[in-house]
């Protein structure tokens, strides 16, 4: 029962950190209808930032704090540059775009600060807390409430700013959106903004558990892709639910079930994305969208 | 902008010419550059093979796909199994291609139900899958040490290298695999699988199979692939699952794009490529092939989604075309079509507005 409850608390911490990328995912696919396959590597340069500053002797939280900030400003410069000439592109352009941007995110990275592991180190303090016979880091903690912080700013933003109201606006009908004059351009290029910033805290939470390489974000990429798809493709609190449940299941599996230990984890994420779309492919928490022909 | 934009007996020399081109290098090479330039030049004709069973499924049929490795993975390791288990080598490469059309036909049953993103997601989860699958049946695949493929010795009676047999062998299979690809999209399959890229409502109004053609091309797709991966093992003589990565699926996709998606010679040029480029810039530097790529990528998809052989065949139809409406209007044409293409040859050739003096 200990290590049932250590594996809980565990998968809890990792999946915290799939939320966060996950919503990430969910932020860009409401403003622009596409899944952003660079997510997870924007985040990765992020954190490689972070790791930089860190080396110049800045402290470890006030550098993720710029790089969060950098980030910000690249993912608006991204979408501007590369996303918006591609406007009324066939979505599957626009898919091999990300692709694109993936690939080349990912070997700018290779080739400014090479391919070894490096370590990064956490933002929050060592110490391990006792709780229930298990025992939790402060680390974990810290990045669950990293993702309620931003869980609770993302709705603070979305559900009591105009801003949010644009972006609710911008996600159910770019057009209309338009007419009544929002500018959805801006608006788009915020969420990116948004985006981007939130994979950076996504990175900076990820790289001391799994070191700091140019590789280091395609799993959590799949798994956040999974609690997307989980939580539905147009629900914040869905995709962070969904994270949180897909954390736990990994770390169940990859310690109860002998056949997925811990090197066939990654399959978990594959099976799960794949049931939930056979089984209801909007997702638990997402909006059933019918095409009208 | 396409070929048949020109006239009949145009566009059969062009084929006759790039057909007898194909067959001068196919037949020549082996005996002209060194063995290995021969090598590479195999090399990028296999991974046409499985460039062209990605542009069928994405270019033709709109389904995207970044799991093409897997389906690789799949060919590579049946066929060096079996083969080091006795099967004849060109008997072995039936099973890969039955096993990765298989695994092709599965993946495409969700695919039934997804569009193009959930799509997308799918086979990256599959991308992602391979390699830790490839290690945990290491009794089976070696794991991560991989397997070594015995190159088979070409028969005395030919006098080849081992080098110029392969050649040979892929030169025939890739040959006949093109031939069909052509044939298959030139017909009836390949209206269908447009039509269902382009809308498939549509499509499915006007009587398109849509369930079993996207099933169809999907294990056609993953067939070629492991067609691909089986030639590939046998090409280089080796299988690991290093080999097999999303980054390896990436590639693909940057060949096709690059080629042309939805053409059928360009998985062919797309192909010759990536396998050379990384060549000639890795004296630059090891990253530099990988960044072209990406900037390629998201380029030729602002400007030219048609890829090289898109923007060859412009170019061929603007020189070409020119000389055929000067001919109408001469030539003892009906009243109409003469009248027409004159006046559509006097468009072409008003001078831009600024240099009218």
């Amino acid at each position: 029962v200990k290590l049932l409850v250590q594996e809980i608390v565990d998968g809890i911490a990792t999946g915290a950190i799939y939320g966060i990328l996950a919503l990430a995912l969910v932020i860009i696919y409401r403003s622009t209808s596409f899944i952003n396959f660079a997510q997870g590597e924007m985040a990765m340069v992020s954190t490689f930032l972070a790791w930089q500053l860190t080396q110049w002797n800045v402290g470890v939280v006030p550098a993720i704090l710029i790089s969060i900030g950098l980030a910000f400003v690249g993912g608006m410069l991204i979408q501007a540059a590369v996303i918006r000439p591609m406007e009324g592109a066939p979505e599957l352009a626009l898919v091999i775009v990300t692709v694109g941007l993936f690939l080349g995110i990912n070997q700018m990275t290779g080739l400014i600060w090479g391919h070894e592991v490096k370590s990064f180190p956490s933002a929050f303090p060592d110490e391990v807390l006792s709780i229930a016979g298990a025992r939790i880091g402060v680390g974990k903690l810290g990045v669950l409430a990293v993702l309620l912080v931003e869980i609770g700013l993302l709705y603070g933003i979305l559900l009591g700013t105009r801003f949010g109201l644009a972006m609710r606006a911008v996600a159910v009908n770019l057009e209309s959106s338009e007419l009544v004059g929002i500018p959805t351009r801006r608006i788009v290029m915020l969420a990116w903004g948004i985006a981007t910033a939130l994979g950076a805290v996504a990175g900076a939470m990820v790289a001391p558990q799994l070191f700091l390489w140019p590789g280091m974000m395609f799993p959590v990429l799949i798994y956040s892709m999974a609690a997307a798809t989980l939580g539905g493709f147009d629900s914040p609190l869905g995709a962070v639910l969904a994270g949180l449940i897909l954390g736990v299941v990994e770390n169940l599996a990859g310690t109860y079930i002998t056949i997925v230990g811990p090197d066939l984890k990654i399959a978990v994420a594959l099976l799960v994305i794949v049931i939930v779309l056979l089984v209801r492919p909007s997702g638990l928490f997402g909006s059933h969208v019918s095409v009208r022909v | 902008m396409t070929l048949r934009e020109l006239d009949s007996r145009t566009r059969r020399w062009i084929a006759i010419g790039v057909v007898a081109a194909i067959a001068v290098c196919a037949i020549a090479f082996p005996f002209l550059i060194s063995s290995y330039a021969l090598y590479q030049f195999n090399v990028a004709l296999v991974l046409a093979v499985g460039v062209l069973g990605l542009n069928l499924l994405t270019g033709y049929a709109g389904q995207i796909s970044l799991g093409h490795n897997a389906f690789f993975a799949f060919g590579a390791y049946t066929f060096a199994i079996l083969w080091s288990h006795g099967v004849n080598y060109v008997v072995a490469l039936v099973p890969a291609f039955a096993v990765a059309m298989v695994v092709g036909f599965v993946i495409g049953l969700p695919a039934l139900r997804l569009k193009g993103l959930y799509l997308a997601i799918v086979t990256v989860g599959l991308a992602i899958t391979t390699e830790p699958l490839i290690n945990r049946l290491t009794p089976l695949t070696g794991g991560p040490q991989g397997l070594i493929v015995i190159q088979p010795a070409p028969p005395d009676w030919t006098g080849l290298t081992t080098g110029q047999w392969l050649w040979l062998i892929t030169a025939a299979i890739a040959v006949a695999v093109f031939v069909m690809a052509r044939n298959l999209v030139r017909g009836r399959v390949g209206r269908a699988l447009i039509a269902i890229r382009e809308n498939e409502v549509a499509g499915l109004t006007m009587g398109v199979d849509v369930a079993a053609y996207k099933t169809g091309i999907f294990a056609l797709s993953g067939g070629l692939a492991g067609l691909a991966g089986a030639l590939y093992a046998l090409v280089v003589g080796f299988v690991g699952p290093g080999s097999f990565t999303l980054i390896f699926s990436i590639f693909l996709l940057v060949a096709m794009v690059i080629g042309g998606l939805g053409t059928v010679m360009g998985a062919l040029v797309g192909a010759t490529v990536i396998e050379f480029l990384p060549t000639w810039a890795s004296g630059i530097n090891q990253s530099l092939s990988s960044i072209i790529y990406a900037a390629a990528l998201i380029l030729l998809m602002m400007v030219a989604r048609g890829g090289l052989i898109g923007l060859l065949t412009s170019a061929t139809v603007r020189v070409l075309r020119q000389p055929k409406a000067r001919l109408f209007a001469d030539s003892a044409q009906p009243r109409g079509a003469a009248e027409e293409s004159t006046t559509r040859s006097q468009s072409r050739e008003l001078p831009p507005k600024g240099r009218r003096s």
